[in-house]
């Protein structure tokens, strides 16, 4: 009856308007609350999008162009590459993005690889040994061995101002090894016997069947790994002293962050008298070369990713 | 021995993850004898090696070292043939007012953080998810998850050039004639707010990923019954979604409660220096400085053990908590 009516008197339009995803028996929202809401996450939108936005932007323009403005551009003027010529020349910048670049790829590949072991060694409760395994990774989740000790162990070991420092120490997340066990356990124990049965070893099922089953959780724990080697930079503050070494992160702390002179590229020069920072989009283009690998594998996981920080916060 | 016990007290506490399905399979490997299951097992142990190795060396050996702390210790005596001195160091560190000023700044931060930034999320997750259409829904998700990915170096960076004495605030602000100059990177008064706001800014979108998980799983039939029964858009908010996301709250409280004497070391690291250490020296921080950079290395340990031991009593008194309020936990009751 009531439905006849909307259908043929005044709401009609309204009726039209109504978001196809809205179920029927819910009423269209006040225009207020909408508004509300649309602002506020607009908003929210905005605070992220924002200084990321007049980052690359400022990272774009002519060194001129942010002196007339007198800082961050947003409004776009005159453009120019060269911030980006500049520090890809070969220089302290370039060396430690190559430097950021190897240790996440060897410590990602290292740690993704030692993982996916570990927790297909530990994935079928009733093997040898199999709990006081698991407590040996578990006992890390709660108890850290604190900042001293770890730091007088990796210098005793002799790796200060080795690349290993940046890798080695945490190498292994319990965490991750159990995201990835709770994964393999949830596979069909009936395909594995099969297998099994087939004359098929544990190196084997691990290769041909478990690996290729869990692609997905598989890539997640490795992007955790890479981002974290990516973003660390407090390790490389601890065990190397020696400025050609530095990761990406460190060379953006010294010489944005805190303004240091970076060598030979003008970057952090600030003029005393003016109070002006030179050299501005050159800042910029190394914070950005510093997002851009998370920004370009970003897209692709971001899927994956919610997946495995669902997985780990919830069920883990 | 004692290994064929423990598989036989397994079954009971079957790994949590693995849910009501599991307890069938392990009945005939009880009975298998721990010879043939070493060799039978011999692959797994051998995959599980690397991993031990590495947290036998990077995580068990200086659990050991943390001995220097009843030590005066000094690197040119290492480990084994410093002095010990009793629990001199820890007197030290109780009565040191520097730490207690640490610890308070640690407090206070976590305290204010769990005030303003902890509902941030859950409002944000319950506001998104009135966002009827997927698309927009997923696309702000994306958005507002990104810079949960950023380190915290180029974060700090990002807020000195907008917040800070040179940055787009200001520019702004001169620009109309207006500024003074409010350098809020360098001003202990609003540290707390600034720290706040760039956790904010950083990991609200990782809660709010967690949140709209947990409202995802709420069956829209729910909805659909309350709102035939009259309640109205708050009232199926109240007595619908925020029960949907009572076990996650809990969970995420818990974490935190149980984290309550770590508060972002690399964030606060970066930033004690321009805002000073009255205001910024949590304990994590306080430890680096006493150890590493003045080599009081003794002294450090054991403030850092005071911590590691109260933090551990604090996750386990945490997970005793949401097991009175009928909540896993972080890990299950055995």
């Amino acid at each position: 009856m009531s439905t006849q009516t909307t259908q043929t008197s005044a709401p009609v339009l309204r009726r039209q308007r109504r978001s196809k995803h809205r179920p029927a028996w819910e009423g269209r929202p006040s225009v207020g609350g909408q508004t509300l809401k649309v602002i506020v996450l607009a908003c929210v939108v905005l605070a992220v999008v924002f200084p990321l936005y007049t980052v690359i932007l400022t990272s774009l323009s002519t060194q001129a162009e942010t002196i007339r403005v007198g800082g961050l551009v947003t409004v776009p003027g005159e453009l120019t590459i060269n911030a980006y010529t500049q520090i890809l020349n070969g220089g302290i910048v370039t060396r430690a993005a190559l430097v950021s670049t190897f240790v996440t790829l060897v410590g990602t590949i290292l740690s993704t690889t030692v993982s996916v072991m570990g927790a297909y060694g530990l994935s079928r409760p009733g093997s040898f040994a199999h709990r006081p395994i698991l407590f040996v990774f578990l006992i890390t989740m709660f108890f850290g061995a604190g900042l001293i000790p770890t730091y007088l162990l990796v210098s005793s070991l002799g790796l200060i101002d080795s690349y290993w420092a940046l890798i080695l120490p945490g190498a292994v997340s319990a965490f991750n090894v159990l995201i990835l066990r709770n994964f393999f356990m949830g596979i069909d124990i009936s395909i594995l016997d099969a297998a099994r049965i087939d004359g098929a070893g544990d190196w084997r099922i691990l290769g041909r069947i478990v690996l290729p089953m869990s692609r997905a959780v598989v890539a997640v724990v490795a992007l955790f790994y890479g981002v974290g080697y990516w973003n660390a930079f407090f390790n490389a503050i601890l065990y190397i002293n020696d400025n050609a070494k530095w990761p990406l992160q460190l060379v953006l702390r010294s010489y944005v962050l805190q303004g240091v002179t970076l060598p030979g590229s003008g970057v952090g020069q600030v003029d005393v008298a003016t109070g002006a920072v030179t050299g501005l989009p050159i800042k910029m283009a190394v914070m950005v070369l510093a997002i851009v690998p998370i920004l370009v594998i970003y897209p692709f996981v971001q899927r994956h990713f919610t997946k495995g920080v669902i997985f780990g916060a919830i069920k883990g | 021995m004692a290994l064929p016990e423990l598989v036989r007290r397994r079954p009971p506490t079957t790994p949590p993850e693995s849910g009501k399905a599991a307890p069938p399979a392990p009945v005939p490997t009880r009975k298998i004898g721990w010879r043939v299951r070493l060799k039978r097992d011999r692959s797994l142990l051998l995959m599980v090696t690397p991993a031990i190795l590495l947290l036998a060396v990077f995580a068990y050996v200086p659990m050991l070292g943390n001995v220097i702390a009843w030590q005066q210790y000094s690197p040119y005596t290492g480990f084994l043939h410093s002095p010990y001195v009793g629990w001199v160091n820890f007197e030290r560190v109780f009565t040191n007012p520097l730490f207690v000023t640490a610890v308070e700044n640690t407090l206070l931060i976590t305290a204010f953080q769990l005030v303003f930034f902890f509902p941030i999320p859950i409002l944000l997750a319950l506001l998104l998810n009135s966002v009827v259409t997927p698309r927009i829904r997923t696309t702000i998700q994306s958005i507002v998850y990104l810079p949960h990915f950023f380190s915290w170096v180029l974060v700090v960076t990002l807020f000195q050039q907008i917040f800070g004495g040179a940055g787009l605030i200001n520019q702004t602000l001169r620009d109309h004639g207006l500024g003074n100059g409010f350098d809020m990177m360098t001003n202990p008064d609003t540290f707390l707010v600034l720290i706040t706001m760039q956790s904010v800014w950083k990991d609200a979108g990782w809660g709010i990923i967690i949140f709209l998980a947990a409202l995802s799983t709420v069956p829209p039939e729910q909805y659909e019954a309350a709102a035939v029964d009259g309640a109205n858009r708050w009232r199926r908010m109240w007595h619908i979604s925020l029960p949907a996301l009572r076990p996650v709250i809990i969970l995420l409280l818990i974490l935190r409660l149980g984290d309550a004497l770590t508060v972002g070391f690399e964030q606060l690291i970066l930033q004690r220096g321009a805002v000073g250490a009255d205001v910024a020296e949590v304990i994590d921080t306080y430890v680096y400085y006493q150890g590493v950079v003045y080599g009081d290395w003794s002294f450090a340990a054991a403030a850092g053990l005071v911590k590691g031991v109260v933090s551990l009593a604090l996750v386990l008194g945490a997970n005793k908590l949401a097991h009175v309020f009928g909540e896993s936990g972080v890990y299950k009751r055995a």
